[in-house]
């Protein structure tokens, strides 16, 4: 036994006299944070050194940091020696769909869930010869001819611990924000990929096909690196709502893009929103996400579809480091009822020749508040970079708002840029046009409103975009009298 | 088919129909004229069901029933139509769908199949072809950027399409060309037949030359002050409002 693991092995017996119920073989640990705690999630997890050490630098650094403050949202401060930061992958069994929040079934239903996955989503134990189980397996043997990892984070350290070791926090270091330096603390699993040198990865890569491997928690690690001339395209999340116990999320993906090479990231989101009239028990969803376009001719593209979570916090970026890369971002972002939505991007342009394209559709309904905050900026180094912004806002009913904040910073002369915003309102005189030709008012709000994000589901894989376009009419239904 | 007594009706606490009485049976053609202002877009808006719009006397009622508490799309499920005076911009919603979900929302509520993409196109294309527009018009915004004269020639697209029972026509005629005032008066008068109604309100004669009116209405500050045949029409291009009023 190595002096280190002795140390641990010392201090979780300490923690134990002082209190803690568990063993080292339980599946939760108490509530509390502390270099302890710490300690016995890399221990559990079996990690090597290097990354305990990563996570106690992020940990005493979190220690000194405070809670931004800056986004337009509003929640009861977060109590983070009242959460458990480590719980196995274990989720309540339930024996059938009858045990199940008929609510959530009805959505699932609306959504055209089938059973089977269905009693998945809800944790309802289910048969071995599982469809999706039996379709993952092909699903690797296929990736893996083709050279391509795609593991959950705890594998990738315990198999690829150098590729980790090289990555890990070179997007997004330790000590970025408030949120992504606890997760660095802190974070128990999430996905890694990888793709050499050359690949197209032959397939969408999906978190859905790792939904029953391991539970990625509420403190999610994602880290993608496409190497020189390779592509993939990443799913993220899927449309059936998702209920959770922990209410703080705070996830962090990594993207890195060498030399010729494209990452394609879409997320659905949509985690619980909360009680609809008082938005009561609803996720709290605080992200980082960037990208880095390393070398020349890179891309990457973020799309995102919002539709869930209380608060939303979350900027997907990129750093067009190499000459010629290209940066997109594609969002709709719906608030309902009191959800609050504080999200957009940041693109920073380093290399010359570098090209940015911000689509953003925020919809606000019921209550909810919405901001788009992006920024753009231009360094000194990126020769005629270009940019292209354009936010648009649509409101339903009067009780909602939307906010748009574009900061643009640009420190080259030949820099091009373009912004463009409008706040329209469906109005009564559409859904009256809509209703006279027999359209109900839902209908008609999901017609508009899939209008009005057509520019962005067009960038979803097929199956996506369809079901993204369901989880809209669901999510917006009755946001009209 | 519409049998309207004594409707008092008003926008935000302003009565504009001050005892409207109008019976139209099936079949028939009314044309309903007067000045800017009298009300006509209001009736229109009322026998259609707009919120916002109030009635504090009387009753309409459709095919024998009283409609006055209907929402609006039920109406329109009914075969009730209106040829909006403005069309309204739908941006990003296409054409196509938009019509066909229209369309197919009737259908349902008929009890007929829904049709797909494929027999939903095989019947518009006739009727473009009928009121002589392109087929790019299908891939359009419901009246994105569309001309005064097209939207008013989209509006009759769709009621062609959808076969009302009771078409309301609120001033179609204007903002059209000569050629296209004689085309929508051809698919008008093509589509006339012993069942389905009509309500047309314009301000021009022109239009009822070509769609000849079984009654014309002169409707003055929320009241019909005069009823009679096509050539009341003729005499009031002539001498105006002016005589008609007490
Ligand atoms: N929302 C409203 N609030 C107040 N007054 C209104 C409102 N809508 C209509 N009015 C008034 O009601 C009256 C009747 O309007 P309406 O649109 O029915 O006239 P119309 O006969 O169709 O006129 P036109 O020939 O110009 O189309 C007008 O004086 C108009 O200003
Ligand atoms: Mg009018």
């Amino acid at each position: 036994m190595s002096n280190d693991q002795q140390i641990i092995d010392s201090n979780i017996n300490k923690e134990y006299e002082y209190g803690f119920v568990t063993d080292i073989e339980s599946e939760t640990i108490p509530p509390g944070l502390n270099e302890e705690v710490i300690r016995l999630i890399s221990h559990k997890k079996e990690e090597p050194e290097w990354l305990l050490e990563w996570r106690l630098k992020a940990y005493r650094h979190w220690k000194k940091m405070k809670t931004p403050n800056w986004a337009k949202i509003n929640y009861p401060d977060i109590d983070y020696q009242s959460i458990s930061y480590y719980s196995a992958p274990k989720k309540k069994e339930l024996s059938s769909l009858d045990e199940v929040d008929p609510q959530l079934l009805e959505t699932y239903n609306k959504l055209g869930i089938p059973l089977e996955e269905q009693k998945m989503l809800s944790g309802v134990a289910v048969d071995a010869v599982f469809d999706s189980v039996s379709i993952a397996t092909t699903f690797k043997d296929e990736l893996k001819k083709a050279g391509v990892i795609f593991c959950s984070f705890s594998e990738a350290v315990k198999d690829h611990p150098d590729l980790v070791q090289k990555y890990l926090g070179t997007v997004v270091p330790y000590t970025d924000n408030y949120f992504a330096t606890l997760n660095s603390a802190v974070f128990t699993d999430g996905s890694f990929v990888y793709i050499p040198k050359g690949v197209k990865c032959p397939m969408e890569l999906s978190t859905y096909f790792r939904i029953n491997e391991a539970n990625t928690g509420q403190f999610e690690r994602t880290l993608i690196i496409a190497d020189e001339g390779s592509h993939v395209s990443y799913l993220e999340g899927c449309t059936a709502p998702m209920r959770d116990e922990n209410q703080l999320h705070a996830a962090v993906v990594e993207l890195v893009a060498h030399k010729d090479s494209t990452i394609k990231y879409s997320t659905v989101q949509n985690w619980y929103p909360g009680h609809p009239d008082t938005g009561e028990g609803g996720i709290y969803n605080f992200v980082t996400k960037r990208g880095t376009c390393l070398e020349d001719n890179a891309r990457i593209s973020w799309t995102q579809v919002e539709t869930g979570s209380a608060v939303t916090w979350k900027y997907p970026s990129c750093i067009l480091k190499g000459d010629n890369s290209v940066g997109e971002f594609y969002s709709v972002a719906v608030t309902n009822h009191h959800q609050q939505a504080d999200t957009g991007t940041k693109m920073i342009h380093l290399g010359k020749n570098t090209k940015s394209t911000i689509i953003s559709k925020g919809i606000s309904a019921g209550k909810g508040q919405q901001t788009y905050r992006g920024e753009v900026k231009i360094m000194k180094g990126a020769e005629q970079a270009r940019n292209f912004s354009q936010c648009d806002s649509i409101l339903i009913g009067d009780s909602c708002g939307a906010h748009t904040f574009p900061y643009i910073d640009v420190r080259n002369p030949t820099a091009q840029m373009e912004h463009e915003a409008t706040t329209s309102n469906i109005g009564e005189d559409q859904l009256f046009y809509c209703n006279q030709r027999g359209i109900s008012s839902d209908d008609a709000v999901s017609m508009i409103v899939n209008g009005f994000c057509k520019e962005v589901f067009n960038e979803l894989p097929m199956e996506f975009a369809i079901e993204a376009t369901k989880l809209m009419e669901v999510t917006l239904e009755g946001s009209v009298g | 088919m519409l049998d309207i007594q004594d409707l008092h009706a008003g926008v935000d606490n302003k009565e504009i129909l001050k005892g409207l009485s109008l019976n139209i049976k099936p079949g028939e053609m009314h044309a309903v004229m007067g000045r800017n202002g009298s009300g006509k877009s209001t009736l229109s808006n009322v026998i259609t069901g707009r919120e916002g719009y109030y009635i504090s006397k009387g009753d309409v009622r459709y095919k024998n029933e009283s409609i006055i508490e209907w929402p609006p799309e039920q109406r329109a499920l009914a075969g009730l139509f209106m040829s909006f005076q403005y069309p309204v911009v739908m941006p990003g919603v296409n054409n196509t769908y938009f019509l066909k979900s229209a369309l197919n929302a009737k259908r349902k509520h008929n009890g007929e199949k829904e049709l797909d993409a494929a027999g939903f196109l095989k019947l518009i294309k006739e009727k473009l072809t009928e009121l002589d527009m392109d087929t790019s018009y299908l891939q359009r915004a419901v009246n994105d950027g569309f001309s005064g004269g097209e939207k008013k020639r989209n509006e009759v697209l769709q009621m062609l399409t959808l076969e009302p029972e009771l078409s309301i026509l609120d001033e179609t005629d204007s903002g059209l060309d000569i050629d296209a005032l004689k085309i929508i008066a051809d698919g008008v008068n093509k589509y006339r037949s012993p069942e389905r109604s009509f309500l047309v309100i314009t301000h021009y004669q022109r239009l009822l030359k070509y769609i000849e009116p079984d009654v014309v209405h002169v409707l003055i500050d929320g009241k019909i002050v005069r009823s009679g045949g096509k050539e009341l029409a003729i005499e009031l291009e002539e001498k105006g409002y002016g005589w008609l009023e007490s």
